[in-house]
């Protein structure tokens, strides 16, 4: 019987230290490694590009489209139900890469590096003018874009990076998690409160997004009530909050590190009458911009969402036209920028145009 | 003749908490020799053998091994086949996932970097000299039990054993297979092995072996060239009943009279199970006591435990006061009024951690239905009440029923069945491993319930104990109905002749 | 010098009873625990009323939000432990199985637009029917508890994706928000009173079906329980499905806590806890005789201590450290080597105390 017991305990060791592992992987998807693109410049970015395409097409008969010849783009992605973040993504890219606007895409879809690799192989053989990939893990891929440079199919890399020779790609899209952070924090500068007394519900530690977004907020030097991980768990970043409540500590800012959190967060402020939105007693920051979220900022029960633009497709389509024209690229890395919605001005339009999700 | 021996152990002894599991016990074992160790349950066969090969050290005594002056002292199964002494279990303790020849080399030599050309062609040079039938490169899974039971032998002999140990390897085999394994052994011998050979089917003794020791109760018998045994005489050594003994023995016999028009409780034809058994016809009238009496491993509690359903039934059919009854599985048994008391107490009878109470009731509750239990005082007068009349001893009907002595808890089994008022009762070695008073009250009791109309089948080990309590003797051996005794023939003499079979 | 003789005996004799009393593993725990919080800050125990954002009244405070969250768990410990008994091993798909049951309610209430009951209805069936799924595999096909829930455990969160299309509606009536929240007028959270139905009929159940006596047999000896007449096999199964239910009605509370969820989050890790509280209520992890109250109160200390270290501000990532402490603790101190130790020393002391 104690035997049984220890192998008993013994796995559930094992098991709880497997959820650990596996806990970071989906959960940091959704809100973190995701470009949150500058939202004014997707907005003009992407008719511009497409534009530019169009034109490209029609006047400059030296690109392949304009003979009639579709571009040949082979497309690795994490499997869109990961997040929607995710599917957003991958809708965006399915959008853009169409027979109307001159590609021939092919899509292949894992969150396996492995799978990812071999997909990758499958393309380059198909002879795909260009591979675009956001890779599920940094390394592993060098003899792969080895390989795709032999065979003259140009890599662009979205979403995530990877740990390779800079001349293995043409460029890289990103965004720049620091920066929404510092977005953030800015916008609650700017609201020039008396006191700053803040809830600090963070992500998994050590993702990219929970880095990004926490080291604005610890600089900023506001005070800072409570500092937890609620590791993108709604549950848990109520759970939080509820403790803060149930102390009696005050408190005047949720600064929540992705929707989901801030909705948590909410939902026992809720619970214990504390008012909260434009003007009210607390002020709800989120990230991600779900479009629940964005409509909760609509209702003013929010004040502040942090976007994380999923939407590269428009980006990774001017690059594309800049090197079938022969153009060199300013940058290997383009950072999109990303936007911060404030309750007060935010539309309805935004709210359809930015939104994640349903 | 002296230097021929090969093994020698003189007077070990070996006890454990409350038992003396060997006493004094000398065995000899010769080059060349086929030597069968026999006894029954508790004689210390497998004792001894563990004592052998490490896995229990010895209270006292010596053991001598060819080529060594001094005594040896093995303390490990390892330091065991070191020595020269290999052990061949009933069940495979080899690696059913590696081929042939991993298994035969696994865990041996000391270089770790293995010529698995050099292995292979070892292999099959020692599988084609011992003529098995395998290759050396096929897993071994894939092969039959008997070739598998054969590499775990080659695997002994290719470690350069001097002394063979064959722990029951022919109870799962068939009889082509036994015929394989016995060519096997007779080459071993004519090699030099002296094999040690435990079974508890006669035939096969008779069949292979030269000598044979018999333990009983922990004490040597003796050691007899099977020339000068016959198997009447075997069986007698074995249950401990002297031939001369018994032939004047007391002429009291128990007899049922069978009144004209009742039909049988219970009667089956051709009942067997997955357990080997051969199919058997059996029957039992109410008020009688019967019983199934045969040497360990005979198959006596495979026989009621096809009648109960507790063994997986293979075909045959079993009626019930002359209708024919499906019975597949222990709910069926007890529905048409069966009760069966266990031969293993703690594996198959108490519920350990339930206390008195619920270990008396269970069975009549299960009948009774998943969603009428009964009250807790309806329960506790069940308890008491068998408490009272079995007299047994406990603390309270709340007492865990595992910390009552073995007496105390086959009593509860007992007044579990009773509680059901069966119309036919098993009772598999209820006397086994109980107190001498508890025995004498049990066979009473038996007698009593029959007088009262029920049909008992009573096993047990000790002939005297079945002579007192059955009417009728069915008599097994080796898995096979192989007699019926009835009236006059109910004496030691007659049982153990039909064990042993063949002779008179 | 008698008189006090005696007394000493008695002291001691109820003591011995008392530790070894099942219940007083988890008793004793919870002592520990609100002893430690009322030195270290009894504003711990400070429960006050007021009124939430729906203008229904509320009493609030960490009391409050113990009884709120351990009651999830209070639920799930009632199936945990009936799987346990007679098993002989945990479910670790709990978590899954709840982001699933949580997924086919949002997907019958915003999908579909059915009433409430009617979604939970179907998420109970759903839930069920996984419960069966993995009864199949350790009671038919003999495998491990743990690794046949392995399968669940892992394939459960993406299951519960699928089902909706990963997308995560929310549901719009404030009604719904009631039942992991306070029901107007009420001030107690309602996920408390879930809880005590469902403990309430387990007990019925227990109290007029054998399923407790059947468990245990099983549990503690399967081939005895079977030449009494048992199906061991269907016993086995039959706690699966129980704890099914209970995952539903857990997923229920959960969807409502936040009128939707999160697939991949949702009840995290709650498999531990779960296991944790039947741990705790010094059930014998190897199956066989149990104690539903004694679960049920692990269960609840279960989320004292983890509203304690909340409290104090352990980082929530720590938690499960935390607890692994508490499970080795526990281990050591229910084994019966120990208990045994213990006891014979209460002894020798009562027995010093006289001389």
């Amino acid at each position: 019987m104690k035997r049984k017991l220890l192998s008993t305990l013994v796995c559930a060791a094992m098991v709880s230290s497997m959820l650990v592992g596996c806990g970071s992987k989906p959960t940091e998807a959704p809100a973190a490694d995701t470009p949150v693109a500058e939202a004014s410049a997707t907005e003009e970015a992407a008719p511009a590009a497409d534009a530019a395409a169009t034109e490209t097409a029609t006047e400059d008969a030296a690109t392949p489209a304009a003979d009639g010849e579709l571009i040949k783009v082979g497309i690795i992605n994490n499997d869109p139900n990961e997040s929607g973040y995710r599917t957003a993504n991958d809708k965006d890219m399915k959008d853009t890469f169409t027979e109307e606007n001159g590609y021939e895409a092919s899509f292949a879809y894992s969150l396996k590096n492995d799978e990812q690799i071999t997909a990758a192989q499958k393309f380059i053989q198909d002879g795909v003018d260009y591979l675009l990939l956001s890779a599920a893990d940094t390394a592993g891929w060098d003899s792969v874009l080895q390989d795709a440079a032999d065979a003259g199919t140009r890599v662009i890399l979205f979403d995530r990076t990877i740990d390779a020779d800079e001349s293995l790609y043409e460029a890289s899209i990103v965004s720049d998690m620091d920066k929404e952070g510092q977005t953030a924090v800015e916008w609650l500068k700017s609201q020039n409160l008396d006191e700053y007394n803040i809830i600090h519900i963070q992500g998994v530690m050590g993702s990219a997004a929970q880095k990004g977004r926490s080291g604005a907020l610890t600089d900023a030097g506001f005070n800072i009530v409570t500092q937890q991980t609620a590791e993108w768990n709604a549950e848990k970043a109520q759970q939080i909050v509820q403790s803060v409540i149930d102390a009696g500590t005050p408190f005047n800012v949720i600064y929540a590190e992705n929707d989901d959190m801030a909705k948590g967060a909410v939902a026992a402020l809720d619970k214990a009458n504390i008012s909260h939105g434009v003007g009210k007693d607390v002020i709800v920051m989120g990230f991600d911009c779900n479009k629940w979220a964005l409509k909760e900022l609509l209702a003013q029960n929010w004040n502040y969402d942090g976007q994380c633009n999923p939407f590269q497709a428009s980006y990774i389509d001017s690059i594309i036209q800049d090197l079938q024209a022969g153009k060199t690229l300013d940058e290997k890395v383009v950072v999109m920028d990303e936007k911060g919605f404030d309750a007060t001005t935010i539309t309805q339009e935004d709210v359809d145009t930015y939104g994640i999700g349903e | 003749m002296k230097d021929k021996v090969v093994l020698e152990m003189k007077n070990i002894h070996k006890s454990f908490p409350g038992v003396r599991a060997l006493q004094g016990v000398d065995f000899t074992l010769c080059e060349g020799e086929i030597h069968a160790l026999m006894g029954e349950n508790g004689a210390g066969k497998s004792t001894l053998i563990k004592v052998l090969t490490g896995v229990y050290g010895k209270d006292e005594g010596q053991i001598f091994i060819k080529g060594k002056e001094e005594a040896v002292s093995i303390k490990s199964p390892e330091e065991a086949q070191k020595a020269g002494i290999s052990t061949v279990y009933q069940e495979i303790t080899l690696c059913p996932n590696l081929t042939v020849a991993e298994n035969m080399y696994i865990g041996r030599g000391s270089s770790v970097y293995q010529n698995w050309k050099k292995m292979n062609g070892a292999a099959t040079k020692i599988l084609q000299s011992l003529d098995i039938q395998a290759d050396a490169t096929q897993e071994l899974a894939s092969c039959s039990l008997a070739v598998q039971q054969m590499v775990a032998i080659a695997r002994a002999v290719d470690m350069d054993c001097k002394v063979l140990i064959l722990d029951e390897p022919t109870s799962s085999l068939d009889e082509q297979e036994v015929e394989k394994l016995f060519k096997l052994m007779r080459d071993l011998k004519a090699r030099g092995v002296g094999i040690i050979f435990v079974t508890h089917f006669l035939d096969q003794v008779y069949e292979v072996c030269d000598k044979i020791t018999v333990l009983r109760d922990g004490k040597l018998v003796g050691e007899y060239e099977i020339a000068d045994l016959p198997r009447v005489k075997l069986v007698s050594k074995m249950l401990g009943k002297e031939l001369h003994e018994t032939t004047g023995e007391k002429k009291e016999h128990l007899t049922y009279e069978k009144k004209s028009g009742v039909v049988p409780v219970i009667e089956t034809e051709n009942l067997h199970s997955n357990t080997g058994i051969k199919p058997f016809d059996f029957n039992i009238y109410p008020g009688e006591v019967n019983g199934f009496t045969g040497l360990l491993g005979s198959g006596r509690s495979e026989c009621v435990r096809a009648i109960f359903g507790a063994d997986s039934v293979l075909g045959g059919t079993v009626k019930k006061n002359g209708k024919v009854v499906k019975i597949s599985k222990p709910m069926d048994a007890m529905k048409n009024g069966i009760g069966y008391l266990p031969e293993d107490r703690k594996v198959d009878g108490i519920i350990g951690d339930l206390s008195v109470r619920e270990n008396i009731i269970i069975a009549l509750q299960v009948l009774r239905g998943f969603f009428r239990p009964f009250t807790k005082a309806e329960a506790n007068k069940f308890a008491d009440e068998y408490i009272k009349l079995l007299g047994i001893k406990t603390a309270s009907a709340n007492t865990p029923i595992k910390s009552l002595s073995g007496g105390n808890q086959q009593k509860c089994i007992l007044a579990r069945w009773l509680l059901t008022h069966p119309d036919y009762l098993i009772l598999d070695e209820p006397t086994r491993g109980i107190d001498i008073g508890t025995k004498t009250e049990i066979q009473k009791l038996v007698l009593k319930l029959a007088s009262e109309g029920m049909g008992i089948t009573f096993i047990s080990s000790e002939i005297d104990e079945m002579l007192g309590t059955c009417s009728r003797l069915i008599v097994m051996r080796d898995l096979n109905v192989v007699g019926e005794l009835s009236g006059e023939e109910l004496s030691q003499s007659m049982i153990m002749n039909t064990i042993a079979g063949g002779e008179k | 010098m008698q008189t006090k003789k005696s007394n000493y005996t008695s002291i001691s004799e109820m003591l011995g009873k008392l530790v070894k009393q099942q219940i007083f593993i988890p008793v004793a725990a919870l002592l520990l625990l609100a002893i430690f919080n009322l030195i270290a800050d009894p504003g711990f125990y400070k429960i006050s009323y007021g009124v939430n954002s729906a203008g229904s009244p509320v009493l609030s405070g960490y009391l409050m939000t113990i009884l709120d969250y351990g009651s999830e768990l209070a639920i799930l410990a009632v199936g945990m432990t009936l799987v346990t008994a007679s098993s002989g091993g945990q479910d670790i798909s709990v978590g899954a199985a709840i982001a699933i049951a949580g997924s086919v309610m949002l997907k019958f209430i915003c999908g579909m637009n059915t009433p409430v009951i009617i979604a939970f209805l179907a998420a109970c069936v759903v839930s069920m029917f996984f419960g069966a799924f993995n009864g199949v595999l350790v009671a038919h096909f003999k495998i491990q508890p743990m690794v046949a829930t392995l399968i669940l455990y892992t394939a459960g969160r993406s299951i519960a994706a699928w089902i909706n299309n990963n997308e995560l509606p929310i549901v719009s009536d404030p009604k719904f928000a009631y039942l992991g929240g306070f029901i107007p007028g009420i001030p107690i959270p309602t996920p408390f009173f879930i809880a005590a139905a469902v403990v309430i009929i387990s007990l019925l159940v227990l109290r007029f079906t054998n399923l407790g006596l059947y468990t245990q047999a099983v549990g503690i000896n399967e081939s005895s329980s079977r030449l009494n007449g048992l199906n061991p096999a269907f016993i086995k199964f039959i706690t699966f499905v129980i704890l099914g239910l209970c995952v539903a009605v857990v997923g229920l509370i959960k969807v409502s806590r936040l009128s939707t969820i999160n697939y991949s989050v949702i009840a995290k890790d709650i498999e531990m806890d779960a296991i944790l509280a039947v741990a705790l209520g010094g059930n014998a992890l190897g199956g066989g005789k149990f104690n539903l109250a004694a679960s049920i109160i692990g269960a609840y200390v279960i989320q004292f201590l983890t509203t304690t270290l909340y409290k104090f501000n352990v980082q929530s990532d720590a938690l499960p450290a935390y607890k692994a402490v508490v499970v080795i603790f526990l281990v050591v101190i229910s084994a019966p080597v120990v208990r045994d130790y213990i006891s014979s020393i209460g002894k020798k002391i009562s027995h010093k105390e006289v001389a």
